[in-house]
Protein backbone atom coordinates (compact mmCIF):
# COMPACT_ATOMS: atom_id res chain seq x y z
CA UNK A 1 0.00 0.00 0.00
CA UNK A 2 1.37 3.37 -1.00
CA UNK A 3 1.20 6.26 1.34
CA UNK A 4 2.79 9.16 3.10
CA UNK A 5 3.18 10.59 6.56
CA UNK A 6 1.75 14.03 7.21
CA UNK A 7 0.77 16.46 9.89
CA UNK A 8 -2.74 17.71 10.52
CA UNK A 9 -2.76 21.50 10.44
CA UNK A 10 -6.42 22.22 10.99
CA UNK A 11 -9.64 22.59 9.11
CA UNK A 12 -11.04 25.09 6.68
CA UNK A 13 -13.51 25.11 3.84
CA UNK A 14 -13.21 25.70 0.13
CA UNK A 15 -15.71 25.88 -2.70
CA UNK A 16 -16.16 23.26 -5.39
CA UNK A 17 -17.03 23.94 -9.01
CA UNK A 18 -20.75 24.13 -8.17
CA UNK A 19 -20.08 26.81 -5.59
CA UNK A 20 -20.81 24.38 -2.78
CA UNK A 21 -18.82 24.73 0.40
CA UNK A 22 -16.66 21.73 1.21
CA UNK A 23 -15.26 21.26 4.71
CA UNK A 24 -11.64 20.15 4.47
CA UNK A 25 -8.76 19.15 6.65
CA UNK A 26 -5.45 20.73 5.76
CA UNK A 27 -2.58 18.26 5.93
CA UNK A 28 1.08 19.15 5.61
CA UNK A 29 3.13 16.39 4.01
CA UNK A 30 6.62 17.62 3.41
CA UNK A 31 8.69 15.20 1.35
CA UNK A 32 9.05 11.89 3.16
CA UNK A 33 12.42 10.17 3.16
CA UNK A 34 12.89 6.49 2.48
CA UNK A 35 14.74 5.31 5.56
CA UNK A 36 14.65 1.57 4.99
CA UNK A 37 13.63 -0.89 2.32
CA UNK A 38 12.56 -4.32 3.44
CA UNK A 39 12.45 -7.20 1.00
CA UNK A 40 11.36 -10.81 1.10
CA UNK A 41 14.99 -11.92 1.01
CA UNK A 42 16.05 -9.94 4.06
CA UNK A 43 12.88 -9.52 6.10
CA UNK A 44 10.39 -12.09 4.75
CA UNK A 45 8.14 -9.32 3.45
CA UNK A 46 8.23 -6.26 1.23
CA UNK A 47 7.91 -2.85 2.77
CA UNK A 48 9.23 0.68 2.64
CA UNK A 49 9.89 2.71 5.74
CA UNK A 50 9.32 6.43 5.44
CA UNK A 51 10.47 9.19 7.73
CA UNK A 52 8.84 12.56 8.31
CA UNK A 53 9.53 15.64 10.41
CA UNK A 54 12.81 16.85 11.78
CA UNK A 55 14.22 15.61 15.05
CA UNK A 56 17.20 17.05 16.90
CA UNK A 57 20.29 14.92 16.66
CA UNK A 58 20.81 15.43 20.38
CA UNK A 59 17.47 13.82 21.08
CA UNK A 60 18.06 10.79 18.90
CA UNK A 61 19.43 7.57 20.30
CA UNK A 62 22.68 6.31 18.83
CA UNK A 63 21.15 3.18 17.32
CA UNK A 64 18.56 5.33 15.54
CA UNK A 65 21.23 7.79 14.44
CA UNK A 66 22.97 4.91 12.75
CA UNK A 67 19.72 3.94 11.08
CA UNK A 68 19.30 7.44 9.64
CA UNK A 69 22.96 7.63 8.68
CA UNK A 70 22.54 4.50 6.62
CA UNK A 71 19.78 6.20 4.66
CA UNK A 72 21.87 9.35 4.39
CA UNK A 73 19.33 11.65 6.00
CA UNK A 74 18.92 13.79 9.07
CA UNK A 75 17.06 12.24 12.02
CA UNK A 76 13.28 12.12 11.57
CA UNK A 77 10.49 12.37 14.10
CA UNK A 78 8.13 9.79 12.75
CA UNK A 79 8.85 6.53 10.99
CA UNK A 80 6.13 4.49 9.36
CA UNK A 81 6.33 1.31 7.36
CA UNK A 82 4.22 0.79 4.26
CA UNK A 83 3.81 -2.80 3.10
CA UNK A 84 4.12 -3.55 -0.62
CA UNK A 85 5.04 -0.04 -1.74
CA UNK A 86 4.52 -0.03 -5.49
CA UNK A 87 6.52 3.08 -6.37
CA UNK A 88 10.12 2.13 -7.13
CA UNK A 89 12.33 3.83 -4.56
CA UNK A 90 15.90 3.76 -3.37
CA UNK A 91 17.23 4.28 0.11
CA UNK A 92 17.38 8.00 0.90
CA UNK A 93 14.91 9.02 -1.80
CA UNK A 94 12.38 11.73 -1.02
CA UNK A 95 8.73 11.22 -1.88
CA UNK A 96 6.42 14.19 -2.16
CA UNK A 97 2.65 14.37 -2.36
CA UNK A 98 2.43 14.41 -6.13
CA UNK A 99 4.45 11.20 -6.38
CA UNK A 100 1.72 9.31 -4.57
CA UNK A 101 -1.55 11.19 -4.84
CA UNK A 102 -3.57 13.11 -7.36
CA UNK A 103 -6.44 15.48 -6.86
CA UNK A 104 -9.68 13.52 -6.75
CA UNK A 105 -8.08 10.37 -5.34
CA UNK A 106 -9.53 8.76 -2.28
CA UNK A 107 -7.29 8.16 0.70
CA UNK A 108 -7.49 6.43 4.02
CA UNK A 109 -6.27 8.61 6.85
CA UNK A 110 -4.94 7.03 10.02
CA UNK A 111 -4.44 9.06 13.15
CA UNK A 112 -4.70 8.99 16.91
CA UNK A 113 -8.05 10.33 18.04
CA UNK A 114 -8.27 13.08 20.62
CA UNK A 115 -8.29 11.76 24.17
CA UNK A 116 -11.60 12.36 25.92
CA UNK A 117 -10.62 11.07 29.36
CA UNK A 118 -12.85 8.88 31.48
CA UNK A 119 -16.27 9.04 29.91
CA UNK A 120 -19.62 7.59 30.79
CA UNK A 121 -21.50 5.07 28.79
CA UNK A 122 -23.71 7.61 26.99
CA UNK A 123 -20.84 9.51 25.37
CA UNK A 124 -18.51 6.55 25.01
CA UNK A 125 -20.85 3.94 23.58
CA UNK A 126 -23.89 5.91 22.55
CA UNK A 127 -26.18 4.42 25.18
CA UNK A 128 -29.39 6.37 25.30
CA UNK A 129 -29.54 6.88 29.04
CA UNK A 130 -32.90 7.36 30.63
CA UNK A 131 -35.19 9.54 28.58
CA UNK A 132 -37.07 10.94 31.52
CA UNK A 133 -35.97 13.17 34.35
CA UNK A 134 -39.37 12.96 35.94
CA UNK A 135 -42.01 10.22 36.43
CA UNK A 136 -40.30 8.86 39.51
CA UNK A 137 -36.85 8.88 37.95
CA UNK A 138 -34.40 9.62 40.71
CA UNK A 139 -30.82 10.37 39.72
CA UNK A 140 -29.71 7.92 37.06
CA UNK A 141 -30.27 9.76 33.80
CA UNK A 142 -27.01 8.70 32.14
CA UNK A 143 -26.46 5.30 33.70
CA UNK A 144 -26.00 2.02 31.83
CA UNK A 145 -28.81 0.12 33.54
CA UNK A 146 -28.47 -3.55 34.31
CA UNK A 147 -25.14 -5.13 33.41
CA UNK A 148 -26.14 -8.75 33.88
CA UNK A 149 -28.83 -11.24 34.69
CA UNK A 150 -29.44 -13.10 37.95
CA UNK A 151 -28.62 -16.63 39.12
CA UNK A 152 -27.76 -17.53 35.59
CA UNK A 153 -25.08 -16.72 34.56
CA UNK A 154 -24.21 -15.15 37.92
CA UNK A 155 -21.51 -13.04 36.39
CA UNK A 156 -21.03 -10.15 33.99
CA UNK A 157 -20.13 -11.25 30.47
CA UNK A 158 -16.73 -10.27 29.16
CA UNK A 159 -16.48 -7.28 26.87
CA UNK A 160 -19.60 -5.61 28.20
CA UNK A 161 -19.52 -1.96 27.26
CA UNK A 162 -19.00 0.23 30.27
CA UNK A 163 -17.63 3.63 31.19
CA UNK A 164 -13.90 4.20 30.82
CA UNK A 165 -11.16 5.92 28.94
CA UNK A 166 -12.28 7.22 25.58
CA UNK A 167 -10.31 8.42 22.59
CA UNK A 168 -6.53 8.49 22.18
CA UNK A 169 -6.79 5.45 19.95
CA UNK A 170 -5.63 4.66 16.48
CA UNK A 171 -8.46 5.45 14.12
CA UNK A 172 -8.65 5.02 10.39
CA UNK A 173 -11.06 7.07 8.30
CA UNK A 174 -11.60 5.46 4.92
CA UNK A 175 -12.21 6.92 1.50
CA UNK A 176 -11.68 10.60 2.02
CA UNK A 177 -11.46 12.56 -1.18
CA UNK A 178 -8.45 14.73 -1.94
CA UNK A 179 -9.99 18.07 -2.75
CA UNK A 180 -6.83 19.99 -3.53
CA UNK A 181 -3.09 19.56 -3.67
CA UNK A 182 -0.71 22.49 -3.31
CA UNK A 183 2.57 20.91 -4.40
CA UNK A 184 4.90 23.87 -3.71
CA UNK A 185 3.71 24.10 -0.12
CA UNK A 186 3.49 20.32 0.34
CA UNK A 187 -0.08 20.72 1.49
CA UNK A 188 -3.13 18.69 0.65
CA UNK A 189 -6.77 19.24 1.48
CA UNK A 190 -8.88 16.24 2.31
CA UNK A 191 -12.65 16.35 2.44
CA UNK A 192 -14.05 15.95 5.91
CA UNK A 193 -12.53 15.48 9.31
CA UNK A 194 -9.47 13.48 10.23
CA UNK A 195 -8.68 11.89 13.61
CA UNK A 196 -6.35 13.69 15.99
CA UNK A 197 -5.55 17.14 17.22
CA UNK A 198 -3.87 19.90 15.26
CA UNK A 199 -0.22 19.14 14.76
CA UNK A 200 -0.79 15.40 15.10
CA UNK A 201 0.87 12.96 12.75
CA UNK A 202 -1.42 11.28 10.28
CA UNK A 203 -0.75 8.44 7.88
CA UNK A 204 -2.19 8.80 4.41
CA UNK A 205 -2.80 5.52 2.68
CA UNK A 206 -3.76 4.95 -0.90
CA UNK A 207 -5.89 1.93 -1.64
CA UNK A 208 -4.72 0.03 -4.68
CA UNK A 209 -6.95 -0.72 -7.62
CA UNK B 1 -5.37 29.38 13.54
CA UNK B 2 -2.32 27.86 12.00
CA UNK B 3 -0.62 30.33 9.71
CA UNK B 4 -0.36 27.67 7.03
CA UNK B 5 -4.11 27.12 7.08
CA UNK B 6 -4.52 30.85 6.68
CA UNK B 7 -2.10 30.80 3.77
CA UNK B 8 -4.15 28.08 2.11
CA UNK B 9 -7.29 30.13 2.56
CA UNK B 10 -5.60 33.20 1.10
CA UNK B 11 -4.65 31.14 -1.88
CA UNK B 12 -7.87 29.27 -2.53
CA UNK B 13 -10.56 31.76 -1.61
CA UNK B 14 -11.38 34.74 -3.75
CA UNK B 15 -13.01 37.80 -2.18
CA UNK B 16 -11.78 40.62 -4.40
CA UNK B 17 -15.11 41.07 -6.17
CA UNK B 18 -16.85 42.16 -2.99
CA UNK B 19 -16.68 45.90 -2.26
CA UNK B 20 -16.05 47.42 1.14
CA UNK B 21 -19.10 47.85 3.32
CA UNK B 22 -20.00 47.88 6.97
CA UNK B 23 -22.91 46.86 9.13
CA UNK B 24 -25.70 49.35 8.62
CA UNK B 25 -25.09 49.72 4.91
CA UNK B 26 -27.75 48.68 2.46
CA UNK B 27 -26.55 46.22 -0.15
CA UNK B 28 -27.94 44.39 -3.10
CA UNK B 29 -26.52 40.89 -3.40
CA UNK B 30 -26.71 39.09 -6.72
CA UNK B 31 -26.69 35.42 -6.00
CA UNK B 32 -26.38 32.67 -8.57
CA UNK B 33 -28.86 29.86 -8.24
CA UNK B 34 -28.50 26.61 -10.12
CA UNK B 35 -31.69 24.69 -10.73
CA UNK B 36 -31.02 21.47 -12.56
CA UNK B 37 -28.97 22.79 -15.45
CA UNK B 38 -30.50 26.25 -15.49
CA UNK B 39 -28.81 29.18 -13.85
CA UNK B 40 -30.39 32.38 -12.73
CA UNK B 41 -29.43 35.35 -10.66
CA UNK B 42 -31.43 36.21 -7.61
CA UNK B 43 -31.18 39.57 -5.93
CA UNK B 44 -31.37 40.07 -2.22
CA UNK B 45 -31.49 43.62 -1.01
CA UNK B 46 -31.35 44.67 2.59
CA UNK B 47 -29.37 46.02 5.52
CA UNK B 48 -26.08 44.43 6.52
CA UNK B 49 -26.72 43.23 10.05
CA UNK B 50 -23.26 41.98 10.84
CA UNK B 51 -19.94 40.87 9.45
CA UNK B 52 -18.61 37.77 11.10
CA UNK B 53 -15.46 35.71 10.96
CA UNK B 54 -11.99 36.66 9.92
CA UNK B 55 -9.70 36.53 6.97
CA UNK B 56 -11.11 35.14 3.76
CA UNK B 57 -13.79 33.15 5.52
CA UNK B 58 -15.77 36.18 6.63
CA UNK B 59 -19.54 36.15 6.19
CA UNK B 60 -22.10 38.92 6.22
CA UNK B 61 -25.74 38.79 7.16
CA UNK B 62 -28.30 40.77 5.19
CA UNK B 63 -31.74 41.48 6.57
CA UNK B 64 -34.70 42.55 4.50
CA UNK B 65 -38.39 42.88 5.06
CA UNK B 66 -40.34 40.60 2.80
CA UNK B 67 -43.89 41.79 3.14
CA UNK B 68 -43.97 42.23 6.86
CA UNK B 69 -41.77 39.29 7.65
CA UNK B 70 -38.09 39.84 8.31
CA UNK B 71 -35.80 37.61 6.26
CA UNK B 72 -32.11 37.21 6.98
CA UNK B 73 -29.54 35.57 4.78
CA UNK B 74 -25.92 34.84 5.47
CA UNK B 75 -23.48 35.15 2.59
CA UNK B 76 -19.82 34.13 2.70
CA UNK B 77 -17.50 36.69 1.14
CA UNK B 78 -15.64 33.96 -0.70
CA UNK B 79 -18.67 32.13 -2.09
CA UNK B 80 -18.36 32.00 -5.88
CA UNK B 81 -22.16 32.07 -6.17
CA UNK B 82 -22.21 35.59 -4.78
CA UNK B 83 -21.77 37.21 -8.15
CA UNK B 84 -21.98 40.85 -7.18
CA UNK B 85 -22.58 43.03 -4.18
CA UNK B 86 -23.74 46.59 -4.76
CA UNK B 87 -23.75 49.07 -1.94
CA UNK B 88 -26.82 51.24 -2.42
CA UNK B 89 -26.78 53.20 0.84
CA UNK B 90 -24.22 53.88 3.52
CA UNK B 91 -25.60 53.78 7.03
CA UNK B 92 -24.31 55.39 10.19
CA UNK B 93 -24.58 53.02 13.13
CA UNK B 94 -22.87 52.76 16.49
CA UNK B 95 -22.74 49.01 16.83
CA UNK B 96 -21.01 46.18 14.98
CA UNK B 97 -23.98 43.82 15.29
CA UNK B 98 -27.33 45.38 14.57
CA UNK B 99 -29.47 42.79 16.30
CA UNK B 100 -31.65 45.56 17.70
CA UNK B 101 -33.12 45.99 14.24
CA UNK B 102 -34.82 42.63 14.56
CA UNK B 103 -37.29 43.96 17.04
CA UNK B 104 -38.06 47.07 15.04
CA UNK B 105 -40.31 47.80 12.12
CA UNK B 106 -41.21 50.84 10.10
CA UNK B 107 -39.83 54.18 11.16
CA UNK B 108 -38.00 52.75 14.14
CA UNK B 109 -35.92 50.52 11.91
CA UNK B 110 -34.43 53.45 10.03
CA UNK B 111 -30.70 53.97 9.88
CA UNK B 112 -29.04 57.37 9.52
CA UNK B 113 -27.09 57.85 6.36
CA UNK B 114 -23.33 58.11 6.43
CA UNK B 115 -21.44 60.55 4.27
CA UNK B 116 -18.97 58.77 2.05
CA UNK B 117 -16.57 60.90 0.09
CA UNK B 118 -14.72 58.37 -2.00
CA UNK B 119 -17.87 56.63 -3.01
CA UNK B 120 -16.74 55.72 -6.50
CA UNK B 121 -13.57 54.19 -5.07
CA UNK B 122 -15.41 52.11 -2.58
CA UNK B 123 -17.96 50.87 -5.01
CA UNK B 124 -15.56 49.67 -7.64
CA UNK B 125 -13.04 47.51 -5.87
CA UNK B 126 -11.12 47.02 -2.69
CA UNK B 127 -7.74 48.68 -2.78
Amino acid sequence: MNGLIGKKLGMTSVYDSDGKQVACTVILAEPNVVTQIKTVETDQYNAVQLGFGERKEKRTTKPLLGHFKKAGTTPKRKLVEFRDFSIPVKLGDTISITDVFEEGDTVHVVGTSKGKGFQGVVKRHGFRGVGDATHGQHNRQRHPGSIGASAFPSRVVKGLRMAGRMGNQRVKIRNLKIVKILPEQHILLVKGAVPGHKGAFVILQKEEG
Amino acid sequence: MDHLVRQVEEQLLQTDHIPDFRPGDTVEVSYKIVEGNKERIQKFKGVVLKIEGEGKRKTFTVRKMSGNIGVERIFPFACPNVVEVKVTKYGKVRRAKLYYLRGRVGKKARIKERQVFKKSDNNSQKA
